[in-house]
């Protein structure tokens, strides 16, 4: 069963991204959204963590959310795919189920 | 009136929560006070003043070209903490320019932002008359 799991808090902020790191299992997707956006940029204090995290997880940002924050595509991480409000609709109906990390 | 040194530390991202824009509202409103203005960004902080924002598509505004008006209103010490830039892979050259033109020299633009240790910006705080948390 191949679950959501959607972050819109900071990493630097709140705990999160490793809430859900710590929980969720490989083979689900977590996408960023809102100030979550920023644990999908390169060279930070998680970014590491976010790349490991990848053998198992496919991880997904909201476009939106990221330009919003003036963040460019040469900040973002490698292996992270950018997705529209449509791409945030379809996630949702494409798994079983979603939990939402506040 | 006496003059005080106010400072306002901002550590929350912008967008995702109000304190951000509430921040810079309130610094607006004390300048008109003639007070003697410095701004900290520290933490997420140092997210409200990166360059290359857009929110057309999140439908909420765009409040960042705000903060270039802040030098006409004699604000014009903007601290940045190096270790919280560093921290989410950042640089100077991923903030926006934030200038002020010094009367004294011929209206010269000069630098706001400058990049500042946490030694440094602990010893900022400490000469503070009143300082404001955002």
């Amino acid at each position: 069963m191949a679950m959501l799991h959607t972050i819109n808090k900071s990493p630097f902020e709140r705990n999160s991204l490793d809430a859900c790191l710590r929980l969720a299992k490989p083979g689900s997707a977590v996408l960023l959204i809102e100030d979550g956006i920023y644990a999908a940029t390169k060279g930070t204090a998680v970014s590491d963590k976010v790349t490991k995290a990848m053998e198992g997880i496919k991880f997904f940002v909201l476009g939106p959310d990221v330009k919003a924050r003036g963040i460019s595509d040469d900040h973002m991480l490698e292996g992270v795919q950018v997705v529209d409000y449509g791409g945030f609709v379809d996630l949702v109906a494409e798994h079983d189920n979603v939990q939402s990390w506040l | 009136m006496s003059t005080k040194k106010f400072l306002y530390v901002n550590r929350k991202a912008p967008y995702g929560t109000i304190y951000a824009l509430e921040s810079l509202e309130v610094v607006l409103i004390g300048a008109a006070f003639e007070q003697d203005v410095s701004l900290a960004f520290v933490d997420d902080g140092v997210y409200e003043i990166a360059k290359g924002q857009s929110t057309d598509g999140i439908g909420m505004k765009n409040f960042s070209p705000t903060y270039n008006a802040l030098g006409d209103y004699d604000v014009r010490k903007m601290y940045v903490e190096k270790e919280s830039l560093e921290a989410r892979g950042l640089t100077v050259d991923d903030l926006m320019p934030l200038v002020y033109e010094d009367e004294e020299e011929d209206y010269a633009e000069k630098p706001s932002i400058h990049v500042v240790t946490s030694a440094e910006l602990a010893d900022i705080m400490e000469a503070q008359d009143v300082v404001l948390s955002f």
